[in-house]
């Protein structure tokens, strides 16, 4: 058959042969570094990180790889602590099932909440998620079981499995670890699924998807509950980690945080939320012992990276020449 | 003449409207419009611009939800269904402004159209590899209609032709009873118009076929059926030389030429 001439796009830089095996070898030595890390940092501040860069990444299934925009996620993060802190310090369960308890809540927080908004399209939304989150503050504001502005305090880390005392900084430490791990790979395995094809088809081309005879506000409540698990997921483990569930968790500030924390790192990149909220995270702990005004200083950071590099550290990374032949790739 | 259509013994008639309309916000964009579409048949659908062709196509396809008029595919009303509902139903659409996936290879964008059909949409604990099985028929309509040589590029770098074809092989992937074409050759070179055109004739053998097309000498030659449209009403429907004969079809729509 004659060849014809193709306008192509020729600046796409084609992956290396052998990058795939250069990323296992980045990601063995992150999992190394994560592994050792509490030798060098205190491990309450590396868990912190490890809690807030699950959130964000459980936001990042929504926004990077759904295409929607919840301004509500607070609920399902600040929800689950207080179901996990409430089962673990009043009815004594042990920590895996309390956190089991606050992942299923905040599913069913977010059947009910994407159940909602899931018929809306971007800003309308937005507000919906907001405003059904505002109205879950006023519940956990009200509701006797949070102790109000107090907030659930010291809750028993417990041992896990029966066995293993989270008492112990350390042994805490790789069970954070290991959460979050796993995190990371349930979102991997939703995005690079069946399932996460059919959510990627829906965000490039709606109307098509939906005349392949796809009920796409199903596909898009199924995301919604997934990402509020895991956001839930994080939450519990963060109530394990301080000890504490608070009203902070499930204001619309936290629904926020995520965004900017997510947007910061590069949305729609595995590795971006992670970067992003390790961030903020870090910014916040080296602020607070200082003079500046966290908030005033975020917003700064925020500003120039957004005008610096719109798609985030890792997106703009992802789209250098060094990043695409490493075989990177952003959802954009 | 609309008479012919409906006392005409032959192939059944899978999809058709009767009174269709719609308005928008006062302004009526199609009115009482009565359509059979049957099996085996290729049907146009043409008319001047802004006569409401793809606004018909929105109705029949449920998109857009019918002012008046009734609908029924299959035996079955479809006036109130949703239309990813529509779709599973067997009345599958392609889009005036070509819809693909861009940023999916063109193997890929066959994939989505089978992946429903093959069970296979729901499941995110599987592995993408899960979906190799649907490469031999995806394959298989790329061959087809020609794309092989392009299989593995991304949709979005095709030539606004060949997105043209990709989007007629996922419609095809889904094998629907009813198949509707908005200007399926519109920006085609005249090789692939001769391609698309014998796939189309192909393929409607074993189904159904609504098309709009201003490309008329592909219209009289594939055609069985063809239906006027003009400021959102039928104005003539029959066969081509009959409606091409039509005095009020010359003088709206093709002008003084034949
Ligand atoms: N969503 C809408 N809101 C308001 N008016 C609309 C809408 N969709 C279509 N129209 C109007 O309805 C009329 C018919 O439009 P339609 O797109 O159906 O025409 P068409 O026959 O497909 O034309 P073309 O050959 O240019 O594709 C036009 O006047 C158009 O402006
Ligand atoms: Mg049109």
């Amino acid at each position: 058959m004659a060849a014809k001439s193709e306008p192509i796009a020729t600046e796409q830089v084609a992956a290396h042969p052998r990058a795939g095996q250069v990323r296992l070898v980045l990601l063995v030595i992150a999992l190394a570094a994560l592994l050792a890390a509490p030798l060098f940092l205190y491990p309450i501040f590396l868990m912190k990180l490890l809690a807030f860069a699950l959130f964000a990444s459980a936001f990042n299934l929504l926004l990077g790889y759904t295409g929607l925009l919840s301004f509500g996620h607070a609920a399902f993060f600040g929800g689950a602590a207080y179901f996990t802190a409430h089962a673990v310090k009043v009815w004594g369960w042990s920590p895996e099932a309390g956190i089991l308890l606050g992942v299923l809540g905040a599913a069913a927080l977010g059947l009910v909440m994407g159940a909602i908004a899931i018929r809306r399209q971007g800003i309308y939304f937005a507000m919906i998620t907001l405003a059904l989150s505002q109205m879950f503050f006023f519940f956990c504001l009200q509701a006797p079981f949070t102790h109000g502005e107090d907030g659930i305090q010291s809750v028993p880390r417990g041992h896990l499995f029966g066995v293993i005392d989270l008492n112990q900084p350390l042994n805490m430490y790789y069970f954070v670890l290991a959460v979050f791990v796993i995190g990371l790979l349930i979102i991997w395995r939703f995005v690079n699924s069946p399932f996460g094809m059919i959510l990627k088809s829906i965000r490039e081309n709606e109307s098509r998807a939906i005349s392949l005879g796809y009920s796409v506000q199903h596909y898009k409540l199924g995301a919604f509950v997934m990402s509020a698990a895991l956001a839930g997921l994080a939450g519990g483990v963060k109530a394990l980690i301080f000890q504490f569930a608070t009203l902070t968790d499930v204001t619309w500030q936290m629904s926020g945080e995520v965004i900017l924390m997510t947007l910061l790192g590069g949305i729609g990149t595995l590795f971006g939320p992670i970067v992003g909220s390790g961030l903020v995270v870090t910014l916040q702990n080296v602020l607070a012992t200082s003079d500046f005004p966290v908030t005033i200083i975020t917003g700064l950071v925020f500003m120039v990276c957004v005008l610096l590099f719109r798609r985030g550290i890792v997106g703009e990374f992802c789209a250098t020449k060094l990043g695409k032949m490493l075989g990177f790739r952003t959802e954009n | 003449m609309a008479l012919s259509v409906a006392t005409q013994a032959g192939p059944r008639v899978v999809l058709s409207a009767r009174g269709l309309g719609k308005d928008f916000s006062g302004f009526t964009a199609v009115n009482g419009v009565d359509l059979d579409v049957h099996h085996s048949r290729i049907h146009a659908l043409i008319g001047p611009n802004g006569a409401g062709k793809t606004t018909v196509f929105n109705l029949l396809t449920k998109f857009l939800q019918p002012t008046r008029g009734q609908i029924t595919l299959l035996g079955q009303d479809i006036t109130h269904t949703r239309p990813d509902k529509v779709a599973r139903m067997g009345l599958v659409r392609s889009f005036q402004i070509s819809a693909i996936f861009p940023h999916l290879t063109v193997r890929e964008n066959v994939k989505v159209a089978l992946q429903r059909p093959a069970g296979l949409a729901t499941q995110f604990w599987l592995p993408l590899s899960s979906l190799d099985r649907l490469d031999a028929r995806a394959d298989e309509l790329i061959e087809k209609l020609g794309l092989s040589r392009w299989r593995d590029y991304r949709a979005a770098d095709l030539s606004y032709g060949r997105k043209r074809v990709l989007e007629i092989a996922t419609t095809l992937a889904l094998d629907p009873a009813v198949l509707l074409l908005d200007e399926p050759m519109a920006g085609m070179g005249q090789e692939d118009v001769a391609m698309v055109a014998d796939i189309i004739r192909d393929v409607a053998s074993e189904r159904a076929v609504l098309m709009v097309e201003h490309n008329l000498s592909v219209v009289a030659d594939i055609c069985h059926h063809v239906t006027v449209l003009q400021r959102g009403e039928i104005i003539a429907t029959g066969d081509y030389a009959t409606v091409s004969a039509d005095p009020r079809v010359r003088t709206a729509y093709m002008g003084s030429e034949a």
